[in-house]
């Protein structure tokens, strides 16, 4: 079994009122709540929590991209794997991903890739989504009918760049280009393992079978629900006369662990309303413009994450109904080790990828999570799958050959007046 | 009644409504598509022959993956023409239908012998921004698509019926239908027809709702100052589904136009 420490990095300071107020956490929430001097402290906070992760025995630190949104602060994801080259050692940089077919031309990727490979010294793992409706059309403008063509077409420019010995000349539908000439080279070779997050379009499935990616399936709803998709997913495989390889599947799941059941509840209860009612506030709107998800797709029920029908699901729910349906996998260690190795082996999945901090999580928490996570239950769990070999895990350069950047002494921002302003306020507005 | 069309040997196979007869004139949809009765097409069937394809990927009319771009649209439109015996004929559009029936007399002005633009879109104005239809909630249809929101069709276009798996077959259709239309007008209906528009010859009809407020009435001035040989007419009471909201009004402002 394998662990990666994801990280959405949230704005962790929306009113209480914020659902009331306005329509949408993405595409068109207004600017001015953004204030960039607490940006640079949950920026520092966030690096320093996945920095930890890293300390902690994860096998993988994981980061991704969302545009125009209090939901995730990352619109460029290479950046924070950039930052994670330098002080981490060990961890694989899980970047889950790049939306491939937003950028022009697509080898931007190839070449961010290679770089983020190169500086890690083999550790990348290149996750490639399609990107969500409000990231991909809303924000930036692409035809919804033909985004997943594109997606295609960026894929496989940016594998044939990765792969080719010789400069060559690529002539597709949404990219021409005369010479196609990669630098640097990624370290592994012929390129980093490919991991393909989902949010249950259907096709996704048989793409992972056609190029043997990993299929990263990320719900917010937790294993019960997930394990519609997650039987989808192996039905495909099964039918493709593919193995049942556990590593080629990811999930991903939110666990909160405490002392005890009870002052789990007391911890984390707050912060998973914020996350669910607050960072998922989607306008139906933008949840899914026509021609985004084909009609493949629609037919086969699969549920969006966000949007009105998601919305009403979630309603009203208290943190019982968060563990009953298993969106949250809290408590004692010993009921997080139980639980989740039952939800591992009902999903059959072998990269989990883990969900420490969620929503306004403070700093002191999402360290003691992560802690009492790689101390009382990945031991716990390390021996699940054994017996099948991870092929979707980095080759990384011999150990002797990593340079390792001087040791430089770590200071402790000063308290950030803003960030506990910030807080205060939020907390005010929620007391009236 | 009801015909397919065989365009490029069945590269499209093209649903077509054709009514009356007389001179022809060629209907272009906008981007909800045709309804299942289109009784102002039936008005003017009476003194023209009226032939309204489903554009592809809108009712049976099937190739909608060979369509990328405006170009594409236009050059489709063009040949079913051609496979149609018409050299040149009136043609009228509505909204997208507008603006595909202004870009296909720019890239061939023989093609139009008359032009009849109803609330086309094709141009953006940065004061007067058109709003987000593919973000639209039926809720809002109402308001944004008519003069009067208690107008029957009105009502109809932003209650969602209750029954899933009639919700489900809207949401597909509606899916298939904008998912084409967001070839042409998304993320902005401003495909550079402003380039274009001076190749317009054919005596153009401008016809606006007064109460437009998806394609704002201020968006006539912009067509009207593009195209020379055009006039305008704005008809009452009528937003921008001008000829359901005004099927009379409509009707005979384009045939004394059509006819004069």
């Amino acid at each position: 079994m394998k662990f990666t420490w994801f990280h959405l990095m949230p704005w962790r300071f929306l009113a209480n009122d914020f659902r009331e107020k306005h329509r949408s956490v993405w595409v068109d929430l207004p600017r001015t709540m953004y204030d960039p001097k607490i940006g640079h402290r949950l920026y520092n906070d966030y690096l320093d929590q996945l920095e930890f992760a890293d300390q902690m025995g994860f096998d993988g630190i994981g980061v991704n991209e969302h545009h125009q949104n209090a939901y995730g602060m990352m619109p460029s994801p290479n950046l924070m794997a950039a930052a994670l080259t330098r002080r981490t050692r060990n961890a694989n940089l899980v970047v889950l991903g790049n939306s491939i077919a937003l950028y022009n031309p697509p080898i931007r990727v190839a070449e961010e890739f290679a770089m983020l490979d190169v500086m890690s010294g083999g550790r990348l793992i290149a996750g490639f989504p399609v990107g969500t409706s409000m990231d991909t059309n809303f924000c930036y403008g692409q035809v919804p009918a033909t985004l997943r063509e594109k997606y295609y077409e960026a894929h496989d420019l940016i594998i044939k760049a990765w792969k080719a010995k010789d400069v060559f000349a690529f002539n597709g539908k949404f990219t021409q280009l005369r010479y196609v000439n990669v630098w640097p080279r990624p370290v592994q070779e012929p390129h980093p393992p490919v991991w393909i997050p989902g949010g249950g379009s259907v096709e996704t499935y048989d793409f992972c079978a056609d190029h043997d990616y990993q299929y990263s399936f990320l719900s917010y709803f937790g294993y019960i629900a997930g394990k519609k998709v997650a039987d989808g997913y192996w039905e495909v495989m099964a039918k493709r006369g593919k193995p049942l390889n556990p590593y080629s599947m990811g999930f991903i799941q939110t666990v909160a662990i405490a002392e005890t059941d009870a002052q789990a509840e007391k911890d984390y209860a707050q912060h998973m309303d914020y996350f669910y009612n607050r960072c998922l506030h989607v306008y139906n709107g933008f949840a899914d413009a026509p021609g985004y998800r084909t009609v493949k797709t629609i037919k086969a029920g699969l549920l969006g994450q966000v949007g009105d029908l998601a919305e009403m699901l979630r309603q009203g729910l208290k943190w019982k109904d968060f563990i009953e349906k298993g969106y949250v996998i809290a408590g004692s260690p010993k009921t997080v080790r139980e639980q989740l190795r039952h939800a591992m082996k009902e999903l059959n999945c072998g990269h989990l990828m883990l969900l420490l901090q969620m929503g306004s999580m403070p700093p002191w928490l999402v360290r003691k999570n992560t802690e009492l996570f790689a101390k009382e239950v990945m031991p716990y769990m390390r021996d699940l799958w054994k017996e099948w070999e991870d092929k979707w895990s980095p080759k990384r350069m011999p150990q002797n050959e990593i340079s390792v950047p001087p040791e430089v002494p770590f200071h402790r921002a000063p308290t950030n007046g803003r960030v506990k302003a910030a807080a205060a306020s939020a907390e005010a507005r929620s007391a009236k | 009644m009801k015909t397919t069309v065989k365009v490029l040997d069945g590269k499209f196979d093209i649903e077509m409504l054709t009514v009356g007869s007389g001179e022809p004139l060629l209907f272009l949809h906008n981007s909800f598509g045709l309804l299942p009765a289109e009784p102002f097409l039936d008005e003017l069937g009476k003194d023209f022959k009226v032939y309204a394809p489903h554009f592809p990927g809108y009712g049976d009319s099937t190739g909608g993956q060979h369509i990328y771009d405006i170009f594409d649209a236009a050059l489709f439109y063009h040949q079913l023409m051609d496979e149609l015996g018409l050299e040149s004929a009136n043609i009228m559009g509505h909204a997208m239908g507008g603006m595909l029936a202004a870009e296909i007399a720019a890239l061939d002005p023989h093609r139009a012998k008359k032009l009849v633009l109803a609330a086309p879109e094709g141009f953006w104005i940065d004061s007067a921004p058109c709003p987000d239809l593919f973000a639209a909630m039926p809720a809002d249809l109402a308001h944004l698509l008519f003069f009067s929101t208690e107008f029957p069709m009105a009502k109809m276009m932003s209650t969602l019926p209750t029954d899933n798996d009639v919700l489900q077959t809207i949401y597909v259709e509606r899916a298939k239908r904008f998912a084409t239309a967001g070839k042409l007008v998304w993320p902005l209906p401003d495909r550079g027809l402003k380039k274009r528009a001076y190749r317009i010859k054919a005596p153009t009809l401008l016809l606006w709702g007064e109460a437009d407020r998806m394609v704002p009435p201020v968006y006539a001035k912009e067509f009207s100052s593009r195209i020379k040989n055009s006039k305008t007419e704005i008809i009452k009471q009528a937003g921008h589904m001008l000829m359901y909201e005004q099927p009379e009004a409509f009707v005979s402002a384009v045939k004394k136009f059509l006819k004069g």
